[in-house]
């Protein structure tokens, strides 16, 4: 059954999904949830759930293990911050795997990320090709993930922060940054000899007036509990 | 549930004969066996809980109860009944003794047995809320128990090796998991719940019970067997799957699960923990706040309880984690001032020294996470092969290694925060010499700042969780004071109420 619905174009993820839904604790959906992971990479999509239910039947039969796929897994999950997968994927991963070098440098590189150091992240990204070349999408999801961060934190940020942070420079540069301004609301601005300054969109996040706008709504429950007792 | 690992008395030391049943005995189990035929749920409970705490202080301190093939013949040999006893025949067990490996298998094989029937549906009966809850609670603890025992392949005789190897199915992760996840699907709870939303159900408003004649076991095992898997899953380090098992529960609202207080707490222990290894530290925060002054308020109505200890425990256990989440995600409004109190009491020095970050402080993180957190689990089946080792610490190593790790990230935080309370603005170069850093340095540190205190919730929202905020214009800083909001909302809504309250006094008044 496993190599037939990993097989068929469409219902590929529907069927995988249904699988982690309904047959969560059963050893036999392994083969599918590893060639769904493979999947991922190539299509460059993700599934958290299905991943930890791969990784949870690996703690349960650890014989059963693939280092390689573990690694996809990993990769995928560092694709996907900020949100913490790559922790939850540890977790669930035992200590003397994450032992392994490929491992180690994978824990480096999440580390690099989670503590904002984008350079060393890109000279060590340099350094390991051919465990994050093997995934499409890569570059471009730390990417976002780096744009995202500066985005919380600068209303206005140096041309060289950022592009230390996202890793591209020059022509390169100055095209990302064209199709930025026309889509997403990015502006240029000259500061006084020190270079381009990028003017990021204002959101609550690095605007405190649109911050203070949120916090004094009332939930639609306490008005209806009111409304009841009125006469 | 204690968890001693010393070697006890065996039974046999102290003259216990599985076959004696004194009259007291006979004399309950004919009792329990009536009420339950009769569905006196009320009758039941007072058996089940009193009277069992009661014989077994006075006749069973350090022995088993009679085997149950002694009572049987005072209970028409009832299959379902026999089942029952059992159960409460192993509990009693583990509390008070410790099980042989042999011991453990023929609880599992209860448990399956048990378990099988409520499956098919062919049970009548209604059965305690505290009762149905403590089978599930009990059956995760030994599922854990066993975990612990198994890991320890270093002293293990012969024949419990033996045995091992035979019956490799008992306390098989997978078996626990299924049965578990058998119930909540048998019961539709899920859809159940749901349905009530709608006002299509009644169960909440029943407290799980069946008014239409028929049962509850079902439904209420399903119900808690969604807690048993969240708790499951903490065990094993799989947090995120954990509060997927608990989701169809809304525990901001009154449910059966705050029926029972040894539910509740285990409810919210878990899902404060489990948010915690999340990094939704405002989440853990708010919740652990919640429970801990509900404790406080309720806890002298459980004194007598057999609960009692174990409430005591996982108190203590949640003011260590709210003490980790307050340290690692100051906030200033969410603790209320009786639970601040006691936890400034109890760890108030500790947090002050944690908030450091230096080698001291992970100190104190490790000894306050290793105190409050799970006996976390290792789930594969052991390896036989010489030299038999002990592997039982390795689950709680890793999720403790892990943990740290996550708060040295944060080591720096603690000092930008502070001259982020001083400072409206700042330059980055002035900052950074007094942080006595490099610019580039402090720009990751500021970035990390941002990062760490904006988690991402279940539906990949970013949610702020900085009591301190900033941004960055080029290469100052701008200080963001949060003031409390005004709640303006609140307010009027109040007023609302008491001018509500005054028409409605008007208008019972006669003017003559």
């Amino acid at each position: 059954m496993g190599r037939e619905t990993a097989k068929a174009q469409q219902g590929t993820a529907y069927t995988v999904e249904q699988l982690v839904a309904f047959n969560r604790y059963n050893p036999d959906i392994l083969p599918d949830l590893e060639n769904y992971v493979n999947d991922q990479v190539s299509s460059q999509t993700y599934s958290l759930e299905s991943n930890l239910c791969l990784l949870r039947l690996y703690q349960f039969e650890p014989e059963k293990m693939s280092s390689q796929i573990v690694a996809r897994i990993l990769v995928k999950a560092l694709m996907a911050m900020p949100a913490p997968d790559f922790s939850l994927c540890l977790f669930l991963i035992p200590e003397r795997v994450q032992m392994e070098e490929q491992f180690k440098t994978l824990i480096v590189l999440s580390h690099y990320l989670e503590t904002g150091r984008f350079r060393q992240f890109w000279d060590e990204a340099a350094k390991s090709r051919h465990i994050v070349e093997a995934v499409p999408g890569f570059e471009q999801a730390i990417q976002d993930y780096a744009i995202h961060v500066l985005s919380l934190t600068y209303q206005r940020i140096p041309r060289t922060v950022l592009a230390e942070a996202i890793n591209i420079e020059g022509l390169a540069l100055d095209k990302f940054l064209e199709h930025q301004v026309a889509n997403s609301g990015w502006v240029i601005e000259k500061s006084q000899g020190r270079g381009q300054l990028i003017v990021l969109p204002r959101d609550e996040y690095n605007d405190p007036i649109l911050k203070k706008n949120t916090a004094d709504s009332v939930p639609f429950e306490h008005i209806a509990h009111i409304l009841n007792n009125l006469s | 549930m204690a968890d001693h690992d010393e070697q006890r008395l065996q039974p046999q030391d102290l003259g216990y004969d599985p076959n004696f049943v004194p009259d007291s005995v006979k004399s309950f189990v004919v009792h329990l066996y009536r009420q339950i035929r009769e569905k006196n749920v009320y009758e039941i409970h007072q058996l089940y809980e009193a009277s069992f705490q009661t014989l077994s202080e006075r006749h069973f301190k350090d022995t088993p109860w009679p085997s149950v093939d002694a009572v049987a013949q005072y209970v028409d040999n009832d299959h379902v009944f026999c089942l029952l006893y059992r159960e409460m025949w192993f509990r009693h067990l583990y509390a008070r003794l410790t099980p042989t490996l042999r011991q453990r298998i023929d609880s599992w094989d209860n448990y399956c047995s048990l378990f099988q029937v409520v499956l098919h549906g062919v049970v009548n009966m209604q059965l305690p809320n505290q009762w149905l809850w403590d089978m599930v609670d009990e059956f995760v603890y030994q599922f854990q128990s066993f975990c612990q025992y198994r890991a320890k392949m270093k002293n293990k005789t012969e024949q419990e090796i033996a045995l091992l190897r035979q019956f490799d199915q008992a306390w098989n992760v997978f078996g626990v998991l299924n049965f578990l996840q058998a119930l909540v699907e048998k019961s539709a709870i899920i859809q159940i719940l749901e349905q009530e939303k709608e006002g299509l159900e009644q169960f909440t408003a029943n407290d799980g019970y069946d008014y239409n004649g028929g049962s509850n076991v079902l439904k209420v095992l399903g119900y808690f067997s969604m807690v048993g898997l969240l708790r499951v899953h903490c065990l094993l380090g799989d947090y995120d799957t954990g509060l997927k098992c608990l989701q169809p529960i809304d525990i901001s609202q009154p449910g059966v699960f705050n029926i029972v207080i040894g539910c509740h707490i285990t409810t919210i222990y878990h899902y404060g923990f489990a948010n915690l290894m999340l990094r939704r530290y405002v989440e853990a925060i708010r919740e652990f706040n919640k429970i801990l002054l509900y404790i406080f308020k309720t806890k002298v109505y459980h004194q007598k309880s057999p609960q009692y200890e174990q409430i005591l425990k996982k108190n203590e256990q949640m003011y260590a984690l709210l003490a980790i989440c307050l340290s690692l995600c100051p906030q200033s409004k969410l603790v209320d001032e009786t639970v601040n109190s006691q936890l400034r009491e109890k760890y108030g020095e500790k947090m002050s020294r944690m908030q450091r970050y230096d080698d001291e402080a992970f100190a104190m993180y490790d000894e306050l996470f290793s105190y409050a957190c799970p006996k976390f689990i290792t789930p594969s089946a052991p390896s036989f092969e010489e030299p038999l080792v002990n592997y039982n610490q390795d689950a709680y190593r890793l999720q403790l290694k892990l943990f740290l790790y996550e708060a040295k990230q944060q080591q720096l935080l603690s000092g930008l925060r502070t001259f982020l309370k001083v400072y409206s603005t700042i330059s980055l170069a002035k900052l950074a010499s007094y942080m006595e850093v490099d610019e580039p340095t402090l720009r990751t540190i500021l970035l990390t700042y941002k990062h760490k205190t904006h988690a991402v919730d279940s539906a990949g929202k970013v949610i702020s969780n900085a009591d301190v905020n900033f941004f960055i214009d080029d290469d100052t800083i701008h200080v963001v004071e949060s003031k409390p909001p005004k709640r303006y909302g609140d307010y009027f809504i109040r007023q609302v109420a008491l001018l509500q309250g005054v028409i409605n006094e008007l208008d019972t008044i006669k003017l003559e």
